[in-house]
């Protein structure tokens, strides 16, 4: 028995194909069925995102193969088979199970850590139990998957560094502010990303919001999904003071918020710290407002910087993912393998094997004046009786191979037998 | 036997500082635990050096500069113990506890045999003056080591590009106040040390004021610690410019504690 995956991924394929090989989600019923059915699956889960598709399976050793599944995915998209095979994997055993639990983690992810496809993933195996395609080795592979992702959500940072602008920003303001609850921030402008920033500030804590715009109308309409003030725009110079953090997003040519007005803010402030997003372009603050003392000035550019960096530390933390995936990968596949009767079956025949050789031996020994003929009905006779006795043994060993009693009755028999 | 109690603290140190800088690169819980753990076998141990040796010589060990070296990094520990516990900074492990191996480990080094003190020092004053030198010393490292991670994040965050320091220190805020909190604790202390201090040189030598380096130099260190908490009180200084004077003072401090008490002799250098 053995576990395997076949698929296609972001890393393997580009998109316009993913399109194609992507299965509609009424069509998951049948692809299960069709694995079962026709690829001789004992268990199956067919994962179909718009980044990857992915069929996980259990069958007997001589059905784990990739040509049957490929050309049963090649009937149900059209796809010419030696296409799909330039662009897919085929994983077996011990290499399945640690891709499993890269997918699930979010490692194997286009922006690692992102969490949607966990989500996803946790969809396909209920779809799949729905369908009654999963049984107790892909249930099991599946649950742990779950859990190696929470472990590595937990105590890796792999999710913990914001990867889009907005949430760059939110982040930074706190590195510089500790708790941004009596926060205030100031918007300048009605563009989208300025309120979608202000919007994570104020899920993060910031209670009290201010809106500046050109037409007093339109801010005082925003100012009012935020329970916050709306303020002339002529006034900004002068609140600028009591806002701790602005955000400006204005289409004009010209800086509207310069360096001395900054400076004469911070003075009324008594230099608490200021942190200005400025998202427009051309910008709307001007850029030497950063070297003043405590105050801390980022336009989209450095928004980006940030991005990128944080990406490239998210990638820091995955590698360390990777020990956390090490242990449970062997955790599972020792657990697997207990599961096969095989090597059991084998020892137990090899041990009856030698018994009899021994007892035949020590009888004919024994024996005087015995014939060819009455010789070979003497070791016939014990052959008879091991393989009887075997009969039902090694039959029930088989038929739990790989169920929920399967472990148990295997250990039971290693113990009964004197195997370890 | 406070020796070896004293050893055994040594080592837990250096293999705390050992443990917080392999956290500080890994970010590892399990390294983070583990440092701290350390640290508070090594805080047991320290304890009772000190109050075995207090036993061994009869009074409150803090007279030698081995002595007051001991007594200053364990009041180092017991403040970074305070900040890790009462604001959640773990990373500061990974500054605090190299200074307080450094100063243990320099301690140990300095002749400890149990020397006759000066009939004129002989007063419970002493202990007094002593105590409250070092505990403003101490809360003064701890500014030091804030302003320090104050200036290293502050520069991450003026520069744009998020480095390792970025990720790993608290924001500029819990910095600053960690500063502002040390040394609001740290002021008092020295202040009273300088009264004790001359309260008893009153008495002992007939003068309040002797002008010796080490009273100069800590009237120096006074006035740069005056001047930074009048600043950040009345002026609204704070950020790089009191982390950089934190810096600065704590400096001073260690030349008056450290380097006046090796280079010059009379009743201020533990000779």
């Amino acid at each position: 028995m053995r576990v395997f995956l076949y698929g296609t991924s972001h890393k393997t394929a580009p998109v316009e194909f993913r399109e194609q090989l992507a299965f509609p989600p009424e069509e998951l019923k049948n692809v299960l069925r069709g694995l079962i059915e026709e690829c001789h699956f004992d268990e199956a889960v067919v994962l179909s995102t718009c980044n990857r598709v992915e069929i996980y399976g259990r069958s007997a050793p001589r059905y784990a193969k990739a040509e049957p599944i490929r050309d049963l995915v090649s009937r149900f998209n059209g796809l010419d088979p030696e296409e799909i095979d330039r662009h897919a994997y085929f994983y077996l055993d011990e290499e399945a199970v640690r891709h499993c639990f890269r997918v699930g983690s979010s490692l194997d992810s286009m922006i690692v850590g992102e969490p949607q496809i966990t989500g996803q993933i946790k969809e396909a195996y209920f779809e799949a139990k729905k369908h009654q395609a999963t049984g107790p080795i892909l249930n099991n592979l599946f649950e742990r998957a779950f859990n190696v992702a929470k472990r590595v959500r937990t105590e890796t940072g792999i999710a913990s560094h914001a990867v889009s602008v907005s949430f760059a920003a939110v982040e930074l303001a706190r590195k510089i502010f500790a708790d941004l609850k009596d926060r205030s921030v100031l918007l300048v402008g009605a563009g989208e990303m300025g309120e979608m920033a202000a919007r994570h500030l104020t899920s993060h804590g910031v209670e009290r919001v201010l809106v500046a715009n050109r037409t007093y109308e339109r801010a005082v309409e925003m100012a009012r999904g935020f329970l916050g003030e709306a303020i002339p725009f002529e006034a900004l110079g002068e609140r600028l003071a009591d806002a701790d953090i602005v955000i400006s997003t204005t289409g004009s040519s010209q800086p509207i918020i310069t360096k001395e007005q900054v400076q004469r803010a911070l003075r009324a402030r008594r230099n608490r710290p200021m942190f200005f997003v400025d998202i427009a372009v051309p910008r709307d603050i001007e850029p030497a407002v950063n070297e003043l003392a405590n105050v801390y000035c980022y336009d989209i550019d450095d928004l980006e910087t940030v991005v990128e960096s944080n990406i490239k530390e998210r990638q820091r933390e995955a590698d360390r993912a990777e020990e956390i995936l090490s242990q449970e990968v062997q955790a599972f596949v020792q657990w697997f393998a207990s599961l096969d009767a095989v090597p059991t079956i084998v020892e137990l025949l090899e041990k009856s094997d030698k018994v009899r050789r021994e007892e035949v031996a020590k009888t004919l020994a024994k024996l005087v004046n015995v014939g060819e003929q009455e010789r070979q009905s003497i070791e016939a006779m014990a052959h008879a009786i091991v393989k009887k006795i075997l009969h039902d043994p090694i039959v029930t060993l088989k038929k739990h191979s790989g169920d929920e009693e399967g472990g148990k009755i295997l250990g039971i028999a290693r113990r009964l037998f004197n195997l370890d | 036997m406070s020796a070896i109690f004293l050893h055994i603290t040594v080592i837990s140190y250096f293999l705390a500082a050992g443990a917080f800088l392999i956290f500080f690169y890994s970010k590892s819980k399990r390294v983070g635990v583990a440092g701290t753990a350390l640290v508070l076998v090594g805080f047991i141990t320290h304890t009772a050096a000190m109050a075995l040796r207090a036993q061994e010589v009869g009074h409150l060990p803090l007279t030698s500069l081995h002595e007051a070296m001991t007594f200053f990094s364990w009041t180092i520990t017991l403040l970074f113990l305070i900040s890790r516990y009462k604001y959640r900074i773990e990373i500061l492990g990974a500054f605090v506890v190299p200074l307080a191996f450094i100063t243990l480990g320099y301690a140990a080094v300095l002749p400890s045999e149990v020397r006759p003190i000066l009939p004129v020092l002989k007063s419970s004053w002493l202990a007094i003056h002593v105590t409250l030198a070092v505990l403003g010393n101490a809360a003064f490292a701890v500014t030091f080591v804030a302003g320090i991670m104050y200036l290293l994040q502050e520069r991450q965050l003026k520069r744009k590009k998020p480095g390792a320091f970025y990720y790993r220190l608290p924001s500029l805020e819990v910095l600053d106040q960690l500063g502002y909190r040390a040394l609001s604790f740290g002021f008092p202390f020295q202040t009273l040390g300088i009264i004790t201090g001359s309260l008893w040189a009153a008495y002992a030598f007939g003068s309040y004021w002797r002008w010796d380096p080490k009273e100069t130099f800590t009237l120096i260190t006074w006035f740069i610690y005056a001047v930074l908490l009048h600043g950040r009180l009345v002026v609204g200084w704070r950020g790089r410019r009191a982390a950089f004077l934190c810096i600065v003072g704590f400096c001073t401090v260690m030349f008056t504690f450290v380097g006046l008490s090796l280079l010059t002799e009379g009743y201020h250098s533990f000779q």
